[in-house]
């Protein structure tokens, strides 16, 4: 009887939410303590997101020092508009403005990988297609009738949709295979995924920076507990010897 | 030293009381795993109050910098991640604690006579606990805080004739804003918190006035006169129940052995607790949900809003009913009817050890049944699932009409007068 219970409770944390797009989406492998990884990450946020995204909540400084780049080179390669290393991450674009030209705002990108989560932005930002029906000439596949242009072009290239012939029940369809460029852009196709596999890792960094530490800690935690449990164990069997 | 304890004990009721309500205290010795609960729920309760005094120092209760001032609790006050992290996981915790403090008080009968207003007072308890978690839930002022907010206090809406009005008065504006925000605030960390503690108190002090019930149901405490010297225990028990009773020799001292129990089952229950804590606060979207990490926005619902998962049995109750009045009754007659489970169970036999067949498969679907519900009420809807939830909201109440139609004539096994060993 205890059994079912027992699994009963564990089964309930294991009621997952189905995700909202049906496009199956890439498993990012991002790895918090790739230093290279992060710094490349913030170079391309900082190239070709800050334009139009911020990161209201984040600061230049703490970003910095958690990536290991002093304040001085961050200074040098990574804040483009004057403001102070102690100022929070924001953007040029006035709001206003940046509602009326894209139908909304964009958003504010600190917490995104907290929202989205890793693999939803690995794969949104790695299924942009050529689609000249939409405003920017680009449609997406995760993210269908997005408002935003496809900024990264210039490093992937001009990303189109491929299909190939395939014979169901005796009929020749056109199956979507995926997404592949005309090659002109700066990056193959196995650099673009790093990148953008990069720039999740620091996303993923500004969604939670205490993440490496609360781990460092818990480990040390967890280790003392079960060096406790133990002791705690021990004294009550000691105590409870006589009882039954 | 002594001599001081001396003056203070002249004063104020210190000992005294240590030792009637904690160190000897008559506790059946066969309380199992199912007795640390209470325990653990103290511990949280306790955990809850000092992270939230913590969190109170750099929140500003705000729709402009509410959601801001978490982040910046997350980022640059020293360790706030930790705090906020023990506050967040702590809510979740605590239902988890609760509801198997209440499955244990529904297995072993520690609702029925002599602890029904223990169990009320319980009842009282959960009750504010929801309520507190509720608006603890909506002072983030992410999106899921919102829009849940939103939905929880329209229902308020179906009430007739009043409804629209008692709306407006609950959110001190004509929809959730600013002004909801702070008054929940205050709520959440003043009043709610003040109601919490005096009930818990009046639980432990109804709780030592009757007694802990224990696995088998059966007394501990019999009329005096009634145990020879050698039935009666042998450990030192206050005498605020040895003159009234004689105490059986099925107890342990509450001090040390109750407390060392307890300590083996905190540093398991910490072990989790720590784990999800430090390694998956978010618990999959579960106690933190994913759209809550953006900023709340009165113009963008969200594609599906949940309650969080301690909400959920009740929201698919809620959802199960076409009508939403009385989709309403129905969800607030879920929650009524454990209030008078002690009536509505007529039986005189406490543990399911000692009672039918039938009653151990009724506990067991009820609460197959409530964690069924948590499911769809936690989920994207779906055709099959209105159904679903629909039969699950009989069979929910379907527990509590059965329970006191058979309960009254029930074919029970015969019940020891002492704890076996």
């Amino acid at each position: 009887m205890r059994k079912y219970l027992v699994a009963a409770i564990l089964a309930f944390p294991s009621l997952v939410m189905a995700a909202g797009s049906n496009y199956p989406l890439d498993k990012a492998e991002y790895d918090l303590t790739d230093k290279a990884s992060l710094q490349n990450g913030a170079k391309i946020f900082m190239n070709y997101c800050l334009g139009c995204h911020q990161m209201q909540y984040q600061r230049y400084q703490r970003t910095f020092s958690d990536l290991g780049i002093s304040d001085e080179l961050g200074q040098e390669y990574l804040q483009f508009t004057g403001e102070k290393v102690t100022d929070y991450i924001t953007t040029p674009m006035p709001a206003e403005g940046a509602a009326t030209w894209f139908g909304a705002p964009p958003p504010d990108l600190t917490l995104v990988a907290r929202v989205r989560g890793a693999d939803w932005l690995y794969t949104y930002l790695r299924t942009f297609y050529v689609d000249e029906a939409k405003t920017f000439g680009v449609n997406n596949k995760v993210f269908p009738d997005v408002g935003m242009p496809h900024v990264l072009e210039e490093l992937q290239g001009t990303p189109r949709e491929t299909y190939e012939e395939v014979m169901v029940d005796g009929e020749m369809v056109e199956r979507y295979v995926g997404i592949k460029t005309d090659g002109n852009g700066r990056l193959s196709a196995e650099e673009y995924d790093q990148a953008i596999l990069d720039l999740v890792n620091f996303l993923e960094y500004t969604g939670e920076p205490s993440r490496l530490q609360s781990e460092a800690i818990g480990r040390g935690v967890l280790v003392f507990i079960v060096v406790f449990f133990v002791f705690a164990l021990l004294l009550k069997k000691d105590y409870w010897r006589d009882v039954h | 030293m002594s001599g001081f304890l001396n003056w203070i004990e002249e004063r104020i009721p210190m000992m005294r009381v240590a030792n009637m309500h904690a160190i000897q205290y008559p506790a059946p010795r066969n309380m199992n795993f199912w007795y640390v609960f209470g325990f653990l729920a103290t511990i949280v309760l306790v955990n809850q109050i000092v992270t939230g005094i913590w969190l109170t120092m750099n929140f500003e209760p705000s729709a402009e910098r509410a959601f801001a001032s978490v982040e910046y609790i997350m980022r640059e006050v020293d360790y706030g991640w930790l705090i906020r992290y023990m506050h967040s996981t702590g809510a979740s915790a605590f239902f988890i604690v609760v509801y198997m403090h209440m499955f244990r008080g529904m297995i072993y009968g520690s609702y029925q006579k002599p602890r029904e207003l223990l169990w009320v007072f319980g009842m009282l308890i959960y009750l504010a606990l929801m309520a507190e978690a509720f608006m603890g839930y909506v002072l983030p002022w992410g999106q899921m805080s919102y829009w849940g907010a939103q939905v929880i206090v329209s229902l308020f809406g179906a009430i007739p004739v009043i409804g629209p009005d008692l709306v407006v008065w609950i959110q001190g504006d004509y929809v959730i804003s600013g002004a909801t925000l702070n008054r929940f605030f205050a709520l959440h960390v003043i009043a709610l918190p003040l109601v919490i503690v005096i009930l818990v108190f009046l639980h432990i002090i109804a709780l030592h006035e009757v007694g802990s019930n224990n696995p088998d149901g059966i007394p501990i405490k019999h009329k005096k006169g009634s145990l020879s010297e050698d039935e009666k225990t042998k450990y030192e028990i206050h005498e605020y129940y040895t003159a009234k009773y004689d105490i059986a020799d099925d107890v342990v001292p509450f001090f040390p052995h109750i407390v060392l129990k307890d300590l083996v089952a905190f540093s398991i229950f910490l072990f989790g607790f720590c784990y999800i804590m430090f390694f998956a606060p978010e618990m999959g979207g579960k106690f933190l949900e994913h759209p809550n990490f953006e900023i709340a926005n009165p113009l963008k619902t969200p594609e599906h809003i949940f309650p969080v998962w301690y909400f959920t049995p009740f929201y698919a109750i809620l959802k199960a009913v076409p009508d939403k009045l009385f989709g309403v009754i129905a969800m607030f007659a879920a929650i009524a009817a454990l209030f008078a489970l002690p009536w509505v169970d007529r039986g005189r036999v406490r543990s399911w050890r000692y009672r039918s067949g039938l009653h151990k498969v009724n506990l067991l679907v009820f609460a197959a049944v409530f964690v069924f519900l948590g499911y769809l009420g936690g989920t994207p809807q779906e055709n099959w699932k209105i159904v679903a939830s629909q039969i699950a909201t009989i069979m929910y109440f379907g527990f509590f009409v059965l329970l006191w139609m058979y309960s009254k004539n029930e074919t029970t096994k015969p019940v020891p007068t002492r704890i076996p060993r």
